[in-house]
Order: structure tokens, then C-alpha cells, then sequence
């Protein structure tokens, strides 16, 4: 004859067991997920670099240079226009270059081009290349973020 | 003897002995197929022992992975060999394991009751892949390190958790020496303590069950009354150990004759150059992604090919599961697996084609 306060009690004591199973469980769960996140390092947003002189870059060519932590690119147009794009294809995070026989800004990745105005005319980039502000001082190039 | 008498009163050795002792492995005419899983198994202990010795000397960070490899195959006494042995053989068992995965399929090897040796065999080439990708990116150079720039930002396209994946696989929003770190965490810690606990798992179901009898031969033998087999001590055991020794010798030749090179140190702003691309294996995928316009009926591109592949690889795991006993289905399955065999032949063979001037 089993009492009959004997499964009631069991169920009590397996709900606690659950609990304490289920509370180790989200005890080791729950810091190591955030610790797999990596945190967000603070960083100065740069708004404006310098992309080296003028002169030497000739039309219908193009220069990758750093901003901040991001590559940008810098291209004098065959008309001879200076503009400024952030390098990072839409795609799938490539480096861009400037390929003056296509007189186009080209993603050797899969194949991307972008016209002169970072517009995504060819392949598979989605998007255009977000585009700089582009001064000269003197004879250094200047690309600015706009703001 | 007294050893032996020792560690038998403590181990079951000789339980085990005779059992191997009394094992057979059926011999037909597609019984060479058996042979690749104990190929694949070679190679994985191959880069076990090399992969130990290159880490004596190799520096994960961004600063110094690349010289530390360019130490390792200068400097270093046959540093080379073991570099080149390492990267060699990563891909031949990338290799063997394809190989051995279709001639499962083909000879449907998957069928009940060997639904957990599939799985757990499926599960393991999906962690070799793992392997070669975390592994590419470790001498930092520039190919490397834009296929992992892919590669990673690929994972962006899955709805919701895509861009904590994405962070998560990176170790910030960017591939830098923090990725690095972390590939190499995953190469060297995380995926070889799965792997080698499945591969052990995999090994206990073939012994368990031993080899399938492919359908076709089962049904011949039913009217010739009976199969052939060879005992496993010592024929079947000796022919393995023929087949590694043969790998071992491609191995050696392939590393020597054909080092593997370096490439030139990865620099994050510089352009991607020209031929960019990922490891052979991932070849097929990566030429997908080239086709693939940016919008599919509204929908984002790359998520629509990342949702293929995935139910692709989803159905493969499942695989035994889904195909009932009947010869209509197991005929489904082998022209399924020709569809998609193909599939990657045409689509690598077209991305070598784009590379390749
Ligand atoms: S990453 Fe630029 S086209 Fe794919």
C-alpha cells in the first residue's frame, strides 16, 4: 500500500529537481553566451582623413587608403573629378579597387562594379558604396564622412 | 606474458581480440567504397600529429601568424614538410571524406539500422569543413583573409541572429587579429574535442553494425546463396593499412613536389586582388554566390541560397530518416545525389574556369 501523500510528494520533490537542474543549467548558459559576444570597443568615429597628395593621383585611376578602421577609396575620374567612397563592397565585405580599363570601381571578389558614383551597376553588390566628401588643402586630398 | 596477464585481469583486451579475431567484411565488387572511411580516419590522425607540431611554433595574432608560418617553412627543420603535410592532407581528406559520403549513398549504406552512423558521419564532414575554414584563415595572408571576409559576412544573411553571428564568428564587426584568435580557438580546441568524440561514436556503429551490403549485391547473393567475405584479421586489416600507406606515399610527394605556398601577408587595406577565392571545397559555393542576383522575388539573395544550402544539408542529416525501405525512394536518393554531384562539378569547374586566365 504506497500512502497517498507519497505522489504529490514526488512530484514536488521532481519539480525540484528541475528547478535546481534547470537553474545550473541557465547559471553556465547565460554568462557564457554573453561571453562569446564579443563587447563593443568604443571607438572615435573618424570623420575625416587624409588620402595623400593630389598630384600623384592621375585620372582614370584609383587609391585605397585607411579610414579609421575601414578601407576608402579615392578615384580621379577621366574627367579628371576627384571623389571618395567607403572601399567596403556591399556585397560581402571585400575590398574595392578601380579598374581603369572598365572606367569602373570593381570587386574582385565576385565580380561587383559600381560606376563612378558608387552606384552598384553590375554582379551581385545590393547596394551603392556609401559615398565621402572630397577637398583638397594644399595638395592633400581630404575625404570627410557626411555628417 | 606476465604483462599481458596484468592488463587482461584490468582490461578486456582479449574480449576484444576475439571478436576481431572472428570479424568478416563482405567482399563484392563495390567493396573498394569500404575503404574510404579508414582513408579519411588516416588523414584525421595525419593532422592530428602535424597539426600538434606546427602549434610548437605557431603564433596566432595578427601581428605575427604570418612571420611565425614563414618561420616554420624556413627555418625550422622541415618545418616545410610538416606545413605542407598539414595543408596537403586537410584537403585529400576533405576528399576522401566526399568520397566516402557518396559511396554511402549510392550503396545506401544508410539504411536502417545505421541511421546514427550517417548522421554521426554527416556531422563529421560538416566539421572537417569547419576545420578547413577556420584552419585558411590561420597564415594570415591576403587570399585567406578575404575568403574569410566572405565567408563570415555570408552568416549576415541569416534573418534575426544573423549579424550577432556574424560578430560572434568575427570577435568584432570587422576580420581582424581578434578573428584570428578565435579561428584558431575553434581549430585547435573546440572542433577537435567534438570531432574526436564522434569520431569514436562512428567508429563504435560500424563496429556495431559492421559493413552494409549494398542492396544489389544483397539480392544476387540471395539467389547464389550466400556472400563472400574475407576475415578482418588479417586480409582486410592488412588491405586498410595498404591504402594508407599508398595516401601516405601521395602525401609525401604532393608536399614535397608541390609545397604549399604562403601567399603574401593579409593586408586589410589593400583591395581584394584579382582571383580571390576559397579553398577548392567551398569552390561550388562560392561560385553559387556569384549568380545569384542581390533580390530573389523581393527576397535577399543571399539568404535565399543560404536557405537552400541549408535545407540541403538538413536533408542530407536527415536522409535515413526520410527514405522509407521502398526501391523507388532509394532510387530517388541515388538520382538526388547525381543531381547534386553535378551540381557542384559544373559549379567549381566554372569558378576554376573565372580564376584560372
Ligand atoms: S564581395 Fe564584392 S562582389 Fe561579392
Amino acid at each position: 500500500m504506497i500512502p497517498p501523500a507519497e505522489p504529490a510528494r514526488r512530484g514536488i520533490l521532481n519539480w525540484l529537481l528541475g528547478l535546481w537542474g534547470g537553474g545550473v543549467v541557465a547559471s553556465v548558459v547565460y554568462p557564457v553566451t554573453r561571453y562569446l559576444a564579443p563587447p563593443e570597443v568604443p571607438e572615435a568615429p573618424t570623420l575625416s582623413v587624409g588620402a595623400g597628395s593630389a598630384q600623384t593621383l592621375a585620372p582614370n585611376t584609383g587609391r585605397v587608403v585607411p579610414f579609421g578602421a575601414r578601407p576608402a577609396i579615392v578615384i580621379r575620374t577621366p574627367a579628371g573629378e576627384l571623389r571618395a567612397f567607403a572601399a567596403t563592397c556591399t556585397h560581402l565585405d571585400c575590398t574595392v579597387q578601380y579598374r581603369p580599363d572598365l572606367q569602373r570601381i570593381w570587386c574582385a571578389c565576385h565580380n561587383g562594379e559600381y560606376d563612378l558614383n558608387g552606384r552598384n551597376v553590375a554582379g551581385p553588390p545590393p547596394r551603392p558604396l556609401d559615398s565621402y566628401d572630397v577637398n583638397v588643402t594644399g595638395d592633400e586630398i581630404v575625404i570627410t564622412r557626411r555628417a | 606474458m606476465r604483462l599481458r596477464v596484468w592488463i587482461d585481469e584490468r582490461l578486456p583486451l582479449d574480449d576484444v581480440l576475439e571478436t576481431l579475431r572472428h570479424k568478416r567484411v563482405p567482399h563484392h565488387r563495390y567493396s573498394v567504397w569500404y575503404y574510404f572511411g579508414g582513408m579519411t580516419l588516416f588523414l584525421f590522425l595525419i593532422q592530428v600529429g602535424t597539426g600538434a607540431l606546427l602549434l610548437l611554433y605557431y603564433r596566432p595574432s595578427a601581428a605575427e601568424a604570418y612571420e611565425s608560418v614563414q618561420f616554420i617553412v624556413s627555418r625550422v627543420p622541415f618545418g616545410w614538410l610538416v606545413r605542407s603535410i598539414h595543408a596537403w592532407a586537410a584537403n585529400l581528406m576533405v576528399a576522401s571524406a566526399f568520397a566516402h559520403l557518396f559511396s554511402v549513398l549510392f550503396l545506401h549504406a544508410y539504411r536502417r539500422p545505421r541511421e546514427l552512423t550517417w548522421i554521426s558521419g554527416l556531422l563529421l564532414l560538416l566539421l572537417t569543413l569547419a576545420f578547413g575554414f577556420t584552419g585558411y584563415l590561420l597564415p594570415w595572408n591576403t587570399v585567406s583573409f578575404f575568403a574569410t571576409r566572405v565567408g563570415t559576412d555570408i552568416a549576415a544573411s541569416v534573418p534575426v541572429v544573423g549579424e550577432g553571428l556574424v560578430r560572434f564568428l568575427r570577435g568584432g564587426d570587422d576580420v581582424t587579429g581578434a578573428t584570428l584568435t578565435r579561428l584558431f580557438g575553434f581549430h585547435v580546441a573546440v572542433l577537435p574535442g567534438v570531432a574526436t568524440s564522434l569520431v569514436a561514436l562512428h567508429l563504435l556503429l560500424v563496429q556495431r553494425h559492421g559493413m552494409s551490403i549494398p542492396p544489389s549485391i544483397e539480392r544476387r547473393a540471395a539467389d547464389a546463396g550466400g556472400i563472400q567475405s574475407i576475415p578482418f584479421l588479417p586480409h582486410f586489416l592488412l588491405r586498410d593499412l595498404f591504402a594508407w600507406t599508398a595516401v601516405l606515399a601521395v602525401l609525401a610527394s604532393l608536399a614535397t613536389f608541390v609545397p604549399w605556398e604562403l601567399g603574401a601577408k593579409a593586408d586589410p587595406f589593400q583591395p581584394a586582388p584579382a582571383g580571390i577565392r576559397p579553398e577548392w571545397y567551398f569552390l561550388w559555393a562560392f561560385e553559387t554566390l556569384k549568380h545569384v542576383p542581390p533580390t530573389v522575388a523581393g527576397v535577399n539573395g543571399e539568404l535565399v541560397a543560404v536557405a537552400l544550402m541549408g535545407a540541403v544539408v538538413l536533408g542530407a542529416i536527415l536522409l535515413p530518416l526520410l527514405v522509407g525501405a521502398s526501391p523507388r525512394a532509394r532510387a530517388a536518393v541515388v538520382w538526388a545525389g547525381a543531381g547534386f554531384l553535378l551540381f557542384m562539378s559544373v559549379m567549381t569547374g566554372l569558378a576554376l574556369r573565372a580564376v584560372t586566365p
